[in-house]
């Protein structure tokens, strides 16, 4: 198997995004990402197909060296799921936005997170439509001043990771556009994992949503305010690793708490378990929000369950085992017929 | 009992009754009993869109038309000489499809004053009502002759009235002498898993038979006896549009070497095609019953890019939806198979009702200068060879085609000489051969100024597409406005050369004369009945049907000019008449149209070709 490298995956497109944004690192963590997926699946370069929409982000599979199909507004899961159900051999990705996948395109999103078919979705969220130059979106915070929300947004927005949870979907990781490493590592998990896996990554548009997750995601705050969860780890954070999680029994639901201080030990923190079946803590997890809580990265959820492409093949090779027709000559002289003389 | 058997050439029979009463499959088992002894036999289901409306009332009417000849019958009649009537509603919808001395069959037991009042009727006499002094008039205790027929079943009363419609079958079998043994086997199969209704329907059916056989009130039988050299030799079958569509599409498949796929959303009157796909895994086929309308065309495309051979099936509604994804499969220059079983439009319109209305919106119907094949089924048999075809266009040519078949021709049914796949040509795509050097995603090969197809999974071939305009070879984005130009003009150039690869437009009746009748798609059976007809009075008729209508056959304006005048008959308000003066403006034609959700009839397909002369 031949070992490839981010230069591989580099194609002779010159990248248009505007200078600052967000989907340069992004592109960047993809391309890292992908010869350690090739190597880790023992897949080879061919097999890469990357499915978008449109909008900024959905411009992506021009930038990268492999198979690639951008679509139109709101289809990339549909058409990624007739890539997959087709030729399930292929690792089909596929690149969209917050008003891509999640207003024109929802409906389609929710269903591919449904059916679990094996799809890796790679959702930049950045809060505003970029390409039709700021209007607001459906992850857009109430209140929000935008081109078409002059005195502000007057609608709550979704929390993607909730809507994935929400739908049934097994996997579900969030990192942050300038954290390369960390996205590449949870895009190789998303690879890893069979079924719909959905990766969000709060990406920053430097022109019409400039500074829209520096609060937490800021370099010098970004330590205190976010959490990097791993599987099978205690749920600590900060700078000094001196803040946990815990289950505060009283109100059902998550809170920061100091090491060390009211007799808090690292023995107290939770402990993640992003393969828990159960989606109670992931789903506190996907929404704890500054400056309550911590913003969480990292994978929330990785759950096992059948997909929908292993289903299609599983029965299609049963049903094909039971059946007595092997042609259309066949099917065509099944059931009643007579015979002319 | 000295009952006369008459002997004639066809009879149409109608059953109706209320949705609930099971006509559907009692019109399929007569037809089929007739099919299988070899006659001719044309159905015509005419159902609601409700799927249970209130019993007892005319929006509840569900109705089948069989039309049994003793050799080939290409309508399902226009009127019918037998009318079945479960209950005064049923009568009341259909007794306008009697002919003058029909008769008319009804259950007896269903004609209480508050069954009369919920049909609507004014008085208490509906015959007189309806002025069917004309008709012979058989009035028959159905339900009770069911009960008593199962009056030891042990069956509850609930269950041994869903088998009265049985009874109504067999009093048909009576009249037309046909045999018990189709039905019976039927109900074997049917009920394999209830032997207790084996054995009730049996019992139900041959009560009916006997019944009639013993009364009165029916005189005379009839018998349609199959004519030995009508049918060309050979294996048949009977077989519906919406199954033959779905079969011609996995046979193109088996031809092409390629995997079907099929992303679909239901819907009336498509909906059997995805069903007849669904349960197709046994020879490979996939089909994904998608979120919307949307999803399915979309999934189809992932497919067709993926490299199967993708469909979406669907009627005008969902077909509207699909606008936008038709042209994104238009850029990408990918294969593609729509089928449209149009429907009675716009909206919602007459969802379980037959229309040819679509046509526009397949010629047009999307954004930009965004030309694809069109081409439309004749005939329930033929929709087995037009999917064939289409499919066949799409991969070799490289390009979504649309299919129109409509609503009649999806449900309706008819005998079918089985063809043999060797008799079928090769399907080629161009398909990219893995260690091909200097790939270009454009360019075209001369002939058909197809693309090649290079899918994903081969190596070296990547390549990327997508809506945004094409560079002339190499595929990627381009706003260059001389390429743009030049894109427009191949992918039209593209699809006018589809011409080089039809057959040429066939007449029925002489080249030249007075009157070419046209039409096309499903209306092919009324107009070549009615055409037939005025041959053989003498008259100078003749018959253009089309089947191809994006490109239009090469020899058309040879065909049209040679009358003196073309009368375009289609179930529209003239939208295929506006393509042809659009095509041909120094052609006048003439129109003849019908939008009330009905086929033609011959009759008036007849006088407004007559009026002409």
């Amino acid at each position: 198997m031949a070992k490839y490298t981010a230069a591989d995956f580099k194609s002779d497109q010159e990248v248009k995004w505007c200078p600052g944004c967000g989907d340069y690192s992004i592109l960047a963590a993809v391309q890292r990402a992908l010869p350690q997926v090739a190597e880790a699946l023992n897949y080879s370069k061919e097999r890469f197909t990357f499915v978008s929409g449109i909008g900024c982000s959905s411009r992506f599979p021009y930038y990268l060296h492999a198979y690639g199909f951008h679509g139109i507004h709101g289809r990339a899961s549909a058409i990624a799921t007739g890539v997959k159900v087709a030729n399930p051999k292929l690792s089909v990705w596929q690149i969209t936005g917050d008003g891509d996948a999640l207003a024109i395109g929802g409906n389609h999103f929710i269903h591919a997170v449904r059916r679990n078919i094996d799809v890796n979705i790679i959702l930049f969220d950045n809060q505003i439509y970029g390409l039709t130059k700021g209007q607001y979106s459906p992850t857009s915070r109430l209140g929000k001043i935008t081109k078409t929300s002059p005195f502000g947004t007057v609608e709550h927005p979704f929390v993607p990771g909730e809507l994935v949870i929400g739908a049934r979907g097994t996997f579900f990781a969030r990192s942050l556009d300038v954290e390369v490493k960390l996205t590449a590592e949870c895009l190789l998990a998303s690879a890893k994992h069979d079924g719909t896996s959905v990766t969000v990554i709060l990406q920053n548009c430097v022109i019409f949503n400039d500074g829209t997750h520096k609060d937490y995601a800021g370099k010098e705050v970004r330590d205190e305010r976010t959490i990097v969860l791993h599987h099978g780890e205690p749920m600590i954070y900060g700078k000094n690793r001196d803040k946990g999680l815990i289950i505060d029994h009283e109100n059902l639901c998550l809170k920061s708490v100091r090491i060390g201080e009211n007799g808090i030990t690292e023995k107290d923190i939770l402990v993640h378990n992003a393969e828990n079946p159960n989606p109670g803590v992931h789903m506190m997890l996907v929404n704890m929000k500054f400056p309550e809580l911590p913003v969480a990265l990292g994978v929330i959820r990785s759950v096992k369950d059948s997909t929908y492409d292993d289903n299609v093949r599983d029965q299609v090779a049963a049903v094909r085992k039971e059946s007595s027709l092997r042609n259309v000559d066949d099917l065509l002289r099944s059931g009643a017929t007579w015979t002319v003389e | 009992m000295g009952k006369q058997m008459i002997e004639t050439d066809d009879a149409v029979i109608r059953f109706s009754g209320d949705s609930g009463d099971g006509m559907q499959l009692t019109g399929t088992l007569f037809a089929d009993t007739a099919a299988l002894l070899g006659k001719g036999v044309s159905t015509f289901p005419d159902y609601p869109a409700e799927i249970r409306a209130p019993q007892g009332t005319i929006a509840g009417v569900s109705g089948f038309q069989v039309h049994v000849g003793s050799s080939v019958v290409k309508t399902p009649g226009d009127y019918c000489d037998v009318l079945i009537a479960m209950n005064p509603a049923a009568l009341k919808a259909n007794a306008k499809w009697a002919k003058p001395n029909a008769t008319i069959i009804v259950d007896a037991d269903s004609f209480e004053q508050k069954d009369i009042e919920k049909a609507g009727f004014k008085s208490s006499d509906v015959f007189a009502e309806l002025k069917l002094d004309d008709k012979l008039i058989v009035y028959a205790p159905i339900t009770s002759m069911t009960k008593e027929c199962l009056k030891d079943s042990g069956l509850d009363n609930k269950s041994m009235l869903r088998s009265k419609n049985m009874f109504a079958l067999g009093i048909c079998f009576y009249l037309f002498n046909e045999p018990l043994d189709h039905a019976l086997s039927y109900f074997e199969t049917k009920f394999k898993k209830k032997p207790e209704l084996i054995a009730a329907n049996g019992q139900v059916l041959q009560g009916g038979y006997n019944y009639a056989a013993n009364i009165q009130a029916i005189p005379d039988t009839y018998i349609v006896r199959r004519s030995d050299h009508a049918f060309e030799k050979g294996l048949y079958r009977n077989i519906h549009g919406n199954q033959a569509t779905a079969w011609g599409l996995i046979a193109a498949a088996e031809k092409a070497g390629l995997e079907l796929f099929c992303g679909s959303y239901p819907i009336t009157p498509a909906t059997g095609i995805l069903e007849e796909l669904a349960a197709r895994k046994d020879l490979g086929v996939k089909t994904l019953q998608a979120e919307d309308e949307i999803a399915g065309i979309c999934t189809a495309i992932g497919a067709s890019f993926a490299g199967s051979l993708a469909v979406t099936t669907t009627s005008g509604p969902g077909l509207s939806l699909k606008s936008e994804a038709l042209g994104l499969a238009v850029m990408t220059e990918l294969p593609l198979v729509v089928v449209d079983v149009q429907r009675g439009g716009p909206s919602t319109g007459l969802p379980t009702k037959t229309e040819q209305s679509d046509l526009y919106q397949a010629l047009w119907g999307r954004n930009g200068e965004c030309p694809m094949p069109v081409i439309s089924a004749k005939s329930p048999a033929d929709c087995f060879d037009k999917a064939f075809r289409a499919a066949k266009i799409a991969l070799e040519h490289m390009t979504p085609v649309m299919l129109l078949t409509d609503g009649f021709i999806a449900n309706g049914s008819e005998p079918w000489r089985i063809p043999s796949m060797a008799d079928y040509p090769e399907i080629v795509p161009p398909i990219v051969p893995e260690g091909t050097q200097g790939y270009m995603p454009y360019e075209r090969d001369e002939k058909r100024l197809a693309r090649r197809w290079a899918v994903p999974g081969t190596v070296g071939l990547e390549h990327r597409v997508g809506g945004l305009e094409k560079d002339f070879l190499k595929g990627s984005p381009s706003t260059d406005t001389l390429n743009h130009q030049r894109m427009v003009d191949i992918r039209a150039a593209k699809v006018a050369r589809v011409a080089d690869f039809v057959p040429e437009q066939e007449i029925v009746g002489a080249s030249e004369g007075k009157i070419l009748v046209t039409g096309w798609g499903g209306t092919y059976g009324h107009l070549y009945t009615a055409v037939r007809e005025l041959q053989s009075e003498g008259l100078s008729v003749s018959l253009a049907h089309f089947t191809y209508i994006n490109p239009l056959p090469r020899n058309t304006e040879e065909i049209l000019k040679h009358f003196d005048k073309v009368i375009v008959c289609e179930l529209n308000m003239g939208q295929f008449a506006g393509y042809l003066r659009m095509n041909f403006p120094q052609i006048n034609f003439t129109q003849y149209n019908k939008v009330q959700g009905l086929p033609f009839t011959v009759i008036e397909l007849k006088e407004a070709i007559r009026k002409l002369i």
